[in-house]
């Protein structure tokens, strides 16, 4: 098998780059128009796609001996550290830049529809690029800081991108609270490279990983502090509890940018962080518990949250939270492959349903806009029966629906399947009673999963429509440049799952007629091999069986059959009850309205957290900087003129107090002179 | 002698200085001045006893120079007056500014 | 003798200075400044400073001040008896000052290193008895400070001219 050399890397990171020059110079220059825009936007992910499928062609027929690493220029060089400007190309980085310039590619397209009649549109098209530039450097990075600089980079991208609308105060407050979350992890993620190179005195991947395992105790403190603290970064990115505050709020942002963003890319940052690290993780059987446990409480809290929101984008949101959730109990329990695994299929559907739920409020808002009805065009009381108007939607987001519920063969079921089968394989040794426990917790998730997202289809696209009939006749379809994008992603989350097919399943009889067999794992075995030989060496085999009896294939079955028994009682339910428009809707009572209030935990944050910090800072301010600096400061000007002041009182004209003030001082100079 | 009248000069020098820090007649400081300058002239003349002849030539230039410069102040004076109609000091305070 | 002599004649100094310092009146004023002036010749003499002593009678006191009275008189000051003196601060700390100035001499002078050697009393006694007491000081006046005394004849002639010029009333 030949060699492999890759082509052009620093051109897949570079183009979109040129994009954000480009456009962001024109909408600086206030003369960009929308076709240049349209061109260079869309145009320079698209390349970057093309040259990222060349090296992927090329890396799958090559024979690769660890990863290429290739470094542009020194970066850092101080003391014994040098970390080198670089990009470290291997199966995992590869995969996720597909995912990145390939799904981005289709939002991007989609956003040319979606934001067209919007005067920031060349400045949106700049931020984009710009995101895909950063997050292409968070994945491609070759040590922990260049890694860093894409991970602030993206955030940056979020905080202008939630914000876009920034003239609108929420719009803007809702950016500033996803930054601020976001750093609150990045400091998580800083510590721990702080401490990484206290003890290993290198930052690069590659040396890291060498001499992890070397270095670190099994289980020992320092490697336990570490991977906790990277998580704590990673909780902060990928909207864990307890940092996972910012993300629904960022629903304030255009709905591609939550496609591109919060749904396929920024936000698989931290899983793709707690992957790249699985050497690390695999040292710390503390860690992976802490990990896969959070993960297993986000995904059930946040389904519970969207089991009663109205708003389309907020479920989707809470959906995506709890996804991510799931993806944490993949890379927390050891089995990093299916966790990014159920990153990429997440990608598809969740980029579908995102985009769907975009061309929805895009027709919404021109039915709405036609009729100057004040009405909230994302609040799905105010929709029903779109089927017939914007049947391809509905039918791409069916797809979606049906993946993400994880309905065989969709791309979910194949996915979500394996991490639950995965969790209930490796609930040995040490980790025997939790990974039972979040066994069941992932099985309830996915049931909630399977209502939710159905109560979503049937309320916005079933049922009779409600709003009034005038709307209704400027509702259509959405033009192709939406819809293709739409289409392509329903085929990826159909065909998505089968490239890594579970054997047990894949050699069952009926379920097993699809030909793909754990190719993904495969794929990435060069980069989990570490982690996955450490984990074989402290821990007992795996178990073959569910903590209550059951092989793979059966709870497979299982899971899927009770996942459709969900959907199906799921619409009876939901259509049979009467929904109002929103304005004529009462807030939901009892258990229902806790759910529908976020369990209250922004108010509790808000009462605990940013009130006392609000409060300790205005104290601050009134103590130290009003009280000590300004009064020191405005002391030395009192001072000056006290003794201006002093020295003005030797002005006095007075021939006779001047002649004093010269026999003083000749007294001085005789008496030093005598008295010697 | 020689001590004792450089001690006398002492004296005769302080108590003209200050005559000079505080009064404020222009004429009776310029008085007190000329005191001082003679306390100097007594001064050398009693170090003259000890060195030379140099100390009283010297008293005799640092004569010339004060009936000089007394004629010259004088002057001044009195064209200070003839502007002011006063030689009270305290008027005279325009080296404030 | 001459030690009885000159102790008189320092008291009387030292009480026209105070006199001259202190009093309102500035004929008073200079009138005890005359009587300084008077004691200081006599201390002169006792110095063996023959010359220097006539000169101050004539030179210091007889024109000199009559020059300063005669201006008090132009300026007709002497009929105001208000005090000029400063406020009492200035009187304490001028007199505070004084005494220092005093004390640190007195000090000094006590060193007798601090007093230089030189010709001594007999250089005076002799020339003053070679070539009488207007000779001995003519002599070097004459000799090596002709330059400086030739100066000094221009000085008072700039002193008159200036004089003149400053005190003329508007031409």
């Amino acid at each position: 098998m030949p060699e492999f050399e890759p082509v052009l890397l620093w051109a897949i990171a570079a183009l979109p780059l040129l994009g954000f020059a480009i456009n962001g110079g024109a909408a600086l220059a206030g003369r960009g128009t929308k076709a240049l825009a349209t061109i260079v936007g869309p145009g320079v992910v698209g390349l970057a796609f093309a040259i990222a499928v060349v090296n992927f062609l090329g890396m799958r027929g090559a024979e690769l001996h660890g990863p290429i690493v290739e470094s542009y220029w020194q970066w850092i060089v101080v003391g014994g550290l040098r970390i080198d400007a670089a990009f470290q190309l291997d199966p995992l980085s590869m995969l996720m830049t597909l995912i990145i310039t390939g799904v981005g590619f289709l939002i991007h397209v989609f956003s040319v529809g979606y934001m067209h009649e919007d005067p920031g549109y060349v400045r949106y098209f700049a931020y984009l690029n710009l995101f895909v530039f950063f997050m292409l450097v968070l994945v491609l990075g070759a040590s922990f800081p260049v890694m860093f600089v894409g991970w602030e980079g993206v955030g940056l991208c979020s905080y202008l991108l939630i914000g876009f609308w920034f003239k609108d105060r929420e719009k803007a407050d809702a950016g500033k609270k996803a930054f601020i979350v976001n750093r609150i992890g990045d400091f998580g993620f800083l510590v721990a490279m702080f401490m990484l190179y206290a003890n290993l005195h290198t930052l690069d991947f590659v040396s890291v990983f060498e001499q992890a395992p070397v270095t670190f105790a099994y289980g020992g403190a320092a490697i336990t502090a570490i991977t906790l603290f990277l998580f704590l970064g990673a909780a902060g990115k990928s909207a864990q509890i307890p940092l996972y505050v910012w993300l629904p709020d960022a629903m304030a942002g255009p709905t591609p940018v939550s496609a591109l963003i919060h749904a396929a890319t920024m936000v698989t940052g931290g899983v793709y962080l707690v992957a790249r690290s699985g050497v690390l993780y695999a040292l710390a059987p503390v860690s992976s518990i802490v990990v896969a446990g959070v993960g297993a409480v986000t995904a059930l809290f946040a389904a519970t949250i969207g089991l009663r929101q109205y708003d389309i984008k907020k479920v989707l949101a809470y959906s995506t939270v709890s996804q991510l959730g799931y993806m944490f109990i993949g890379v927390g329990i050891g089995a990093y492959a299916a966790g990014v695994f159920h990153l990429m299929t997440h990608a598809f559907f969740k980029a579908l349903l995102f985009l769907g739920s975009g061309a929805v409020i895009h027709a919404m808002h021109h039915a709405f806009h036609h009729s100057h009805s004040h009405w909230d065009a994302q609040d799905m009381r105010n929709m029903g029966g779109l089927r017939r108007f914007m049947p391809i939607t509905w039918a791409t987001m069916w797809v979606g629906t049906l993946a993400i519920a994880g309905i065989w063969p969709f791309a979910g079921f194949f996915s979500k399947d394996e991490i639950i089968w995965q969790t209930a394989a490796r609930a040995v040794g040490p980790f025997q009673p939790w990974f039972r426990i979040y066994w069941v917790i992932a099985l309830a998730a996915a049931m909630l999963t399977a209502f939710y997202m159905t109560r979503l289809m049937v309320m916005t696209f079933h049922g009779g429509p409600r709003m009034r009939d005038d709307e209704q006749r400027h509702l259509h379809e959405v033009s192709p440049v939406m819809w293709v994008p739409l289409a392509m992603l329903a085929v990826l989350s159909v065909v998505g799952g089968w490239i890594n097919v579970p054997r047990a399943i894949a050699d069952a009889p009926l379920l097993g007629w699809i030909p793909s067999s754990e190719w993904l794992h495969d794929w990435l075995h060069p980069v989990t091999e570490v982690a996955d030989a450490t984990l074989a060496a402290n821990l007992p085999a795996f178990v073959e069986h569910a903590p209550v009896g059951g092989t793979e294939l059966f709870w497979g079955a299982a899971s899927f059959a009770l996942a459709a028994i969900v959907m199906v009682l799921a619409y009876r339910r939901i259509s049979s009850r009467e929904i109002r428009p929103a304005v004529e809707s009462a807030e939901p009572t009892g258990f229902g309205r806790v759910l529908y209030r976020k369990w209250y935990v922004d108010e509790i944050y808000d009462a605990f957290v940013v009130r006392p910090v609000l409060a300790a800072s205005r104290a601050m301010a009134r103590f130290i900087d009003e009280y000590l600096v300004d009064g020191a400061v405005n002391g030395v000007g009192y001072a000056s003129r006290a003794f201006g002041w002093v020295g003005s009182r030797l002005q006095t004209g007075q021939l006779n107090s001047y002649a004093f003030a010269v026999v003083a001082g000749v007294l001085l100079l005789l008496a030093i002179v005598v008295l010697q | 002698m020689l001590t004792r009248s450089l001690v006398l000069a002492a004296i005769l020098f302080a108590i003209g200085t200050a005559g000079v820090v505080f009064r404020r007649n222009a004429i009776i400081l310029f008085l007190c001045i000329e005191l001082m300058l003679n306390a100097v002239n007594l001064a050398f003349i009693a170090l003259s006893t000890s060195i030379g002849i140099q100390g009283q030539v010297f008293v005799f230039f640092v004569m010339t120079v004060a009936a000089a410069e007394a004629a010259v102040g004088l002057a001044i004076i009195i064209s200070i007056f003839r502007l002011r109609e006063t030689v009270d000091m305290k008027n005279f305070n325009l080296l404030r500014w | 003798m001459t030690d009885l002599l000159w102790w008189v004649f320092a008291s009387v100094a030292i009480g026209g200075a105070l006199g001259t310092v202190t009093r309102r009146n500035p004929i008073a004023s200079l009138m005890f400044l005359v009587l300084t002036f008077f004691a200081l010749a006599g201390i002169y003499v006792l110095l063996n400073a023959h010359f220097i002593a006539a000169a101050q009678v004539i030179v210091y006191a007889g024109a000199i001040l009559v020059l300063f009275l005669f201006v008090i008189m132009l300026l007709n000051l002497g009929h105001d008896y208000r005090s000029d003196l400063r406020s009492g601060g200035w009187i304490v700390l001028s007199f505070v000052t004084a005494g220092l100035i005093g004390w640190t001499v007195f000090r000094g002078v006590q060193d007798p290193a601090a007093i230089a050697q030189g010709a001594g009393p007999q250089g005076i006694e002799a020339s003053l008895a070679q070539l009488n007491a207007v000779g001995a000081i003519a002599q070097p006046l004459f000799r090596e400070f002709l330059i400086a005394f030739e100066l000094t004849s221009i000085l008072l002639l700039v002193a008159i001219v200036g004089a003149v010029l400053l005190a003329k009333r508007r031409v």
